[in-house]
């Protein structure tokens, strides 16, 4: 493994400003490192595209600009000539988005995501787009229709979803950064899964347009790495307001970088750490409450003072958000009819009239959770089940962030598990939908009450990472990054090293993966 | 007591425009039941005083000016078309023969 691919995303930028590397050698090390252990059929499968020409392209261009020198290199982003990945739910013109879905098998975007836009203009070179569960539905990747991801620190495990792609990616060195999306927790509990670090903004606080919607009161793009500062760096580049996205929040993007080197530096001194009483406990694996009770301790060596909260409605939380979601997921997948884009199929027998076509269409190009999330959706919004479902489920929500509201009276930030257990086995809880759901619980509060989470590795348990989730209130995503950050650098001042440090060898295990098969 | 029908299940799959084979709709009657099952407990924990919220961080009129912005030109909204035919998408019967 070359050094160029296990540097953070501000260390490289920092030996890209110094003239110490080129972006097209930090391309390349990264597209090289793909083609090692990114195999399909046995390798980590973050990748359903890898856009290697385009990403060398815009590497060449910066260095260009770098080498010029001049008021041009001056200007450009402390990010520029880094190279991302990003989430196949994200738009992006000249490669092919699919959603993971049959659907969208060959589509090409007429146009680009804002934050897509915003990547571009910063000149961060694209190294392609990431699995996924199909339109993000999932919490294993192996809903994708093009195949599971596996976890680098195990193959046979999940990599989390419904961002399964993108942790992977960061946590395999095949990128230093990502682009997620986050309903339910799809950027946290892949993080936490994979020993990286996934933040899920405020709602509105980085722009939506362009991700293909799922539910859109809860959708929320945001940034996958492998340290707390990188995360920060890369929602401060693709934050702010959008005229494009109604929901998006009118201020500023925060002083987030700062926050988190404000944290790093160490002192938590007078920071309220809120403990949410029913984040853990039953339901949570001995491994994981073990390493949750250590980060306590730490937070509190650096000066946190630690408080128990409650929020007595987080209870009914997974039943509302499998309500909400479904719901809105089912009006905005109405759209994927084979009319407009996407691929058509003509039904077998019979006339063929249109709405048979959107029959046969949706029937061949949605997967069978797709489907199910679907019925269940038009389920809870017709007549006669509205008010006891939807209209329920909407209440619950409104409590929730009463609960919020009042532990954040009492704590300046909170913090849970991000998951309740580490990496299952692919495959375990395919059969059981609910079962599945489960995973889901720690991190779906904060989706339904707007609030941003954050989650960073706090230790292994049977040799599989653990995540740390630390959430703070609407628009006080600085906050959370400070803590996130203190925690971070407190964990590696102990192990001595980052956690990734102690993932297997990929591509020794690719290989071995490869000879078992044969 | 069953709470989603098979009938219910064909009956929400044609109100969604999905084709549904026989075994499929068994196999999610009897999956969603299980799924509704588990989250029924929302209709009973909110009570009538309690506000719906519909969404978490509402901003209220948001518009922009009355003028046109960039859109998609006729030959790249028809790009990713499955049909099209002088300009237009192009779909297959609209009303039932008889």
């Amino acid at each position: 493994m070359t050094d160029i691919i296990t540097l953070s995303a501000s260390a490289l930028a920092e030996k890209l400003r110094a003239g110490e590397l080129t972006s097209v050698e930090a391309v390349q090390a990264h597209l090289d490192r793909i083609a090692a252990v990114d195999d399909a059929e046995h390798g980590v499968h973050a990748f359903l595209h890898v856009n290697a020409e385009e990403a060398l392209a815009v590497a060449a261009e910066v260095d260009a600009i770098r080498a010029a020198g001049g008021a041009e290199a001056a200007a450009l982003h402390p990010l520029a000539g880094v190279p991302i990945a990003v989430k196949d739910l994200i738009v992006t013109k000249g490669q092919p988005t699919t959603a993971g879905s049959r659907m969208l098998e060959g589509w090409m975007s007429p146009y680009d995501a804002t934050v897509i836009e915003k990547i571009r203009a910063a000149k961060l070179p694209i190294l392609g787009k990431t699995n996924l569960d199909e339109f993000a539905q999932g919490s294993s990747t192996e809903h994708s229709a093009f195949g599971n991801t596996r976890n680098p620190w195990d193959l046979t495990r999940i990599p989390g979803g419904s961002g399964g792609g993108s942790a992977a990616a960061v946590a395999a060195f095949e990128a230093p950064l990502a682009l997620g999306t986050d309903t339910g927790g799809s950027i946290r509990q892949p993080g936490a899964v994979t020993g990286t670090v996934g933040a899920k903004p405020t709602y509105g606080a980085v722009s939506r347009y362009g991700a293909i919607a799922m539910a859109s009161s809860l959708d929320q793009i945001g940034p996958v790495a492998r340290t707390v500062l990188d995360s920060a760096l890369l929602q401060e580049l693709i934050g702010g307001h959008d005229p494009r996205d109604s929901t998006s929040l009118p201020e500023t993007v925060p002083a987030l970088a700062d926050a988190a080197r404000q944290g790093a530096a160490g002192d938590l001194s007078g920071v309220r750490v809120g403990v949410i009483k029913e984040l853990q406990g039953e339901g949570y694996e001995a491994g994981v409450q073990a390493r949750f009770d250590e980060s306590l301790e730490l937070l509190k060596a650096r000066g946190a003072q630690i408080v128990e909260v409650s929020c007595p409605h987080f209870q009914y939380a997974l039943a509302a958000y499998y309500l909400i979601m479904p719901s809105e997921m089912s009006s905005n997948l109405a759209k994927f009819d084979g009319v407009r884009y996407g691929n058509r199929v003509l039904p077998t027998d019979g006339n063929v009239t249109i709405e048979r076509v959107m029959g046969a269409t949706r029937a061949a190009g949605f997967g069978d959770e797709v489907k199910r999330r679907i019925i269940l959706g038009t389920y809870a919004l017709s007549a006669g089940y509205y008010d006891a479902y939807y209209g329920s489920a909407q209440k619950v929500r409104t409590l929730i962030q009463r609960d919020f509201a009042a532990a954040f009276e009492r704590a300046d930030v909170l913090i849970s598990p991000t998951a309740p257990t580490v990496a299952f086995e692919l495959g375990a809880k395919l059969d059981d939908p609910l079962a599945m759901y489960l995973n889901d619980v720690a991190t779906i509060p904060a989706n339904l009450a707007g609030v941003p989470g954050i989650s960073v590795p706090g230790g292994l348990s049977d040799g599989l990472p653990v995540g740390i989730q630390f959430l703070a209130p609407a628009r006080e995503d600085a906050r959370m990054y400070r803590a996130a950050a203190a925690l971070e650098a407190a964990l590696e001042e102990e192990w001595g090293h980052p956690l990734l440090a102690d993932a297997q060898d990929l591509e020794q295990a690719v290989a071995a993966a490869k000879e078992g098969a044969k | 007591m069953s709470a989603i029908s098979r009938e219910d299940v064909a009956h929400l799959a044609e109100l969604a425009h999905i084709a549904m084979l026989d075994a499929e709709l068994d196999r999610m009657a009897g999956e969603l039941d299980a799924i509704v099952d588990a989250i029924a407990s929302v209709s009973q924990v909110a009570g009538e005083d309690v506000p719906a919220t519909s969404h978490p961080i509402p901003l209220t009129n948001v518009f922009r000016e009355d003028v046109v912005g960039a859109t998609l030109t006729q030959e790249e909204a028809l790009l990713n078309a499955p049909d099209a035919e002088d300009g237009r998408f192009k779909v297959p019967a609209i009303l039932e023969e008889d």
